[in-house]
């Protein structure tokens, strides 16, 4: 950790202080008093309240629904940057879904002693009772949300894939609405990539692989477990503007292997659902008997190819942490090439020698459970107390298989407005990755989220961590970017199987 | 040998239901030692059936009946050829490799009395020779008893007790066999040599050995299952793959009936 870390606008930390690229963007800093800097931070967070972008906090039991921190100073992504990470990410997303086509069908990945087959099969979230169903125009990680880590100008790595049900988009949409309405002039001093197609462009994927022989106008919608679940404002608001339904279970029936959707005109059928609940409360026919959240049948009339469900049932297994840290491999199994985005060097503590290594080094590390999630269950070996550390060594003895390890990065910093004024903070990035019958697409913009205590590594909103926008800088005319007013502005695109 | 079942199903309920939705695990599969020679489901109302295969290769079917409803009755009816091959499983559908079924789940996960069990009565034993130890030893210890399972019982909670169901004895055995690195599973179907009392659906459990595949073994018999078993389907337990999973819209409560017939001509 010696050196200062990278600093995403200032640069190493050298004395001739920002990047060139971005010494407008730190003058604006600059002539922007703190204050001014405050206010309008304290009008976005006043608007997200009255939205009601709130968050439960797990664990506390009064106050619990809070919004998280909003800070107003932008992040910005370079063109040329953002270029060679899309390329990353579109690379990445690919891998994932022919994993998932693979793993659940043929299983040549296991078969070719590329991954250990234990590994998959004794992992409750690879889903038997799913295997061998293949996904209306085999797309199964529709919407990705890749965290990432940044050290350097290119030097980018994954912390990890989610392609369950990702959330945090709506942030980025309401943050990017805010820095629009409340610090104009950015925008005129950048050309930004815009955001706010993303709720087209879901539609546009989630339209593109209903199923064959639906008709012109497949019927979508989104589901959700109810007004009680904590990304509730995100469903109703992705719901809203694509202009579709947002349904409970209650709603939905199956009838003869098709889904309905029960309106007060009678019944309607439906084509595509963007689930945003877990796969164990999706039908409790095939998944747990006791779940009052299901549609019973729904896995049926996916089976019968009838629906299409984002993201498909049984995703998990691409996402769980015992698995991210064969991604590289897996990466290069269905790629045929070298990851473009590497992870972090990753400790698997199943591994005896592994395990060992980490006991001698738990100050140094990062500690994580396989299957937690949001911050809990983590160790931050640099920062943590004697206790906590002593704590998580005898957990590693008593079940190393449950536990990874991975070395403290020196996360990149952003400028952010804190109390003492404007100092860098440790930030991550979650950008979304659309994937759809023609291809795969990465939106120009994404969620940073920004751990507000000085020196912290924690971005997880449930731990202190904030967000910021995110701008994508768009290439000076005539090189890869449309102009603004293309709906397209931004998006890199490949081809499904094309070489781009 | 030629087997003739005859399954009804009745569900009652105490109050009109709007909708009925289940999931039916209850259609045999061809294999080399087992012959479909005719199946019929049917149900007596106005019902659409649709089916299907799911993930363990198990022939399914799907249910939708509107309401009113105040009783469903499912009637499956067929006749089966078997012939023996002592156990060991030839031409059975398998799409999942076997060693997904080390897999344990709450009902079959071993706690330390049956875990150490299954260690003494496998010790120094080559893997057929175990499990054949493994299941004479749980037909000697425990006493058979008809009736209705009870529900949610765990093999580990199964295990301190002197009488059992048969899924609790195939449900023991599968969890002693995981707990000594031997895939196993669940195994449904019909039998026609079950030891006094009325047939019901049976239940018993497959084990994988290297070299030979998939065996059948029936704890409840003490014996491997030969002709006179109709296996119907797999899971990792006994609720994977009970022969109907069901959902209803509607108020009170259920009650179910089931009548098995089974009568083999050699």
């Amino acid at each position: 950790m010696g050196t200062a870390p990278f600093d995403e606008i200032m640069g190493a930390g050298d004395a001739d202080g920002a990047r060139p690229e971005l010494r407008e963007l730190c003058g604006w800093l600059t002539d922007t008093p703190d204050g001014e800097l405050r206010r309008r931070q304290q009008s976005a967070e006043t608007t997200f309240r009255q939205l009601g972008i709130t968050f439960a906090v797990y664990g506390e039991s009064e106050a619990s629904e809070r919004i998280i921190p909003f800070d107003i100073v932008p992040r910005v992504f370079l063109a040329d940057e953002w270029a060679r990470l899309s390329e990353g990410l579109v690379q990445r997303v690919e891998a994932i879904n022919a994993f998932l086509v693979d793993i659940y069908g043929e299983q040549r990945i296991l078969k070719e002693g590329v991954l250990p087959a234990d590994l998959i099969l004794g992992n409750a979230q690879f889903r038997p009772e799913i295997a061998g169903i293949r996904p209306p125009h085999d797309v199964w990680a529709h919407i990705c949300g890749i965290d990432l880590v940044r050290t350097g100008p290119d030097d980018f790595f994954v912390l990890e894939d989610n392609a369950r049900t990702p959330s945090g988009v709506s942030y980025m949409l309401e943050n990017r609405e805010a820095m629009v309405r409340l610090c104009p002039e950015l925008f005129a001093k950048f050309r930004v990539a815009a955001v706010d197609s993303y709720p087209d462009r879901l539609l546009e994927t989630m339209r593109s692989v209903a199923p064959r022989g639906c008709g012109g106008r497949p019927t979508c919608v989104v589901l959700t477990p109810g007004h009680y679940n904590s990304a509730y404002y995100e469903h109703s608001f992705l719901a809203d503007s694509m202009g579709v339904e947002l349904v409970e279970a209650a709603d939905l029936v199956v009838d003869d292997d098709v889904v309905y959707m029960r309106t007060i005109e009678g019944r309607v059928r439906v084509d595509v659902i963007y689930r945003r609940v877990d796969d164990d409360f999706l039908d409790p026919l095939v998944f747990r008997p006791d779940s009052m959240l299901g549609v019973p049948g729904l896995i049926a009339a996916y089976a019968a190819g009838n629906v299409a469900i984002i993201n498909a049932p049984g995703n998990g297994i691409a996402d769980d942490k015992a698995i991210y840290s064969y991604m590289p491999e897996i990466v290069k199994f269905y790629s045929g090439s070298e990851a473009r985005l590497p992870n972090v060097e990753t400790y698997r503590c199943r591994e005896p020698e592994a395990l060992r290594y980490v006991l001698d080094h738990l100050d140094e590390l990062v500690v994580k459970l396989v299957d937690g999630s949001g911050g809990y269950g983590m160790l931050v070996g640099p920062t943590a107390s004697k206790a906590e550390v002593e704590r998580f060594r005898a957990a590693l003895i008593a079940q190393p298989e449950r536990y990874i390890a991975q070395p403290t990065l020196a996360l990149s910093t952003v400028p952010t407005l804190v109390e003492q004024g404007v100092a860098p903070r440790h930030v991550d990035f979650r950008p979304f990755v659309l994937s759809g019958a023609k291809g795969v697409q990465v939106v120009p913009g994404g969620l940073t989220r920004v751990a507000l205590r000085e020196g912290s590594l924690v971005v997880n909103s449930s731990q202190g961590g904030g967000t910021k926008d995110s701008f994508v800088l768009m290439a000076e005319q005539g090189t890869m970017t449309q102009s603004m007013s293309g709906i397209g502005g931004g998006m890199t695109q490949t081809l499904r199987g094309g070489m781009l | 040998m030629r087997l003739t079942i005859d399954h009804r199903t009745t569900y009652r309920f105490t109050a009109p239901q709007g909708r009925v939705v289940q999931l039916l695990r209850m259609t045999p599969r061809d294999t080399h030692d087992q012959t479909v020679a005719e199946w019929n489901i049917a149900v007596d109302c106005d019902a659409r059936l649709r089916q299907h295969r799911d993930g363990f290769g198990n022939l399914t079917t799907m249910l939708y009946a509107e309401g009113p409803l105040d009783a469903i009755e499912i009637t499956v009816v067929g006749e089966v050829v078997t012939s023996s091959s002592s156990g060991v499983l030839h031409g059975t559908f398998e799409p999942l490799p076997a060693p997904l079924f080390l897999r344990t789940t709450p009902p079959t996960h071993a706690e330390a009395a049956l875990t150490a069990f299954a260690r003494e009565t496998t010790a120094d034993r080559t893997p057929i020779a175990a499990l054949h130890a493994l299941n004479a030893a749980l037909h000697e210890r425990f006493a058979v008893v008809d009736g209705r399972p009870e529900p949610g019982l765990t093999a580990t909670a199964a295990f301190v007790r002197d009488a059992v169901t048969t899924r609790d004895m195939a449900q023991m055995f599968i969890a002693a066999a995981r707990a000594i690195g031997v895939p196993a599973r669940y195994v449904t179907g019909y039998c026609d040599a079950l030891p006094n009392g009325r047939p019901t659906p049976h239940g018993w459990a497959d084990a994988w050995v290297d070299g030979l595949g998939w065996i059948g073994f029936d704890p409840t018999l003490g014996l491997s299952p030969e002709e006179h078993h109709v296996r119907v389907a797999v899971a990792l337990d006994a609720a994977g793959c009970s022969p109907v999973a069901g959902s209803r819209l509607g108020e009170g409560r259920e009650c179910l009936d089931v009548e098995v017939q089974v009568s083999g001509q050699a």
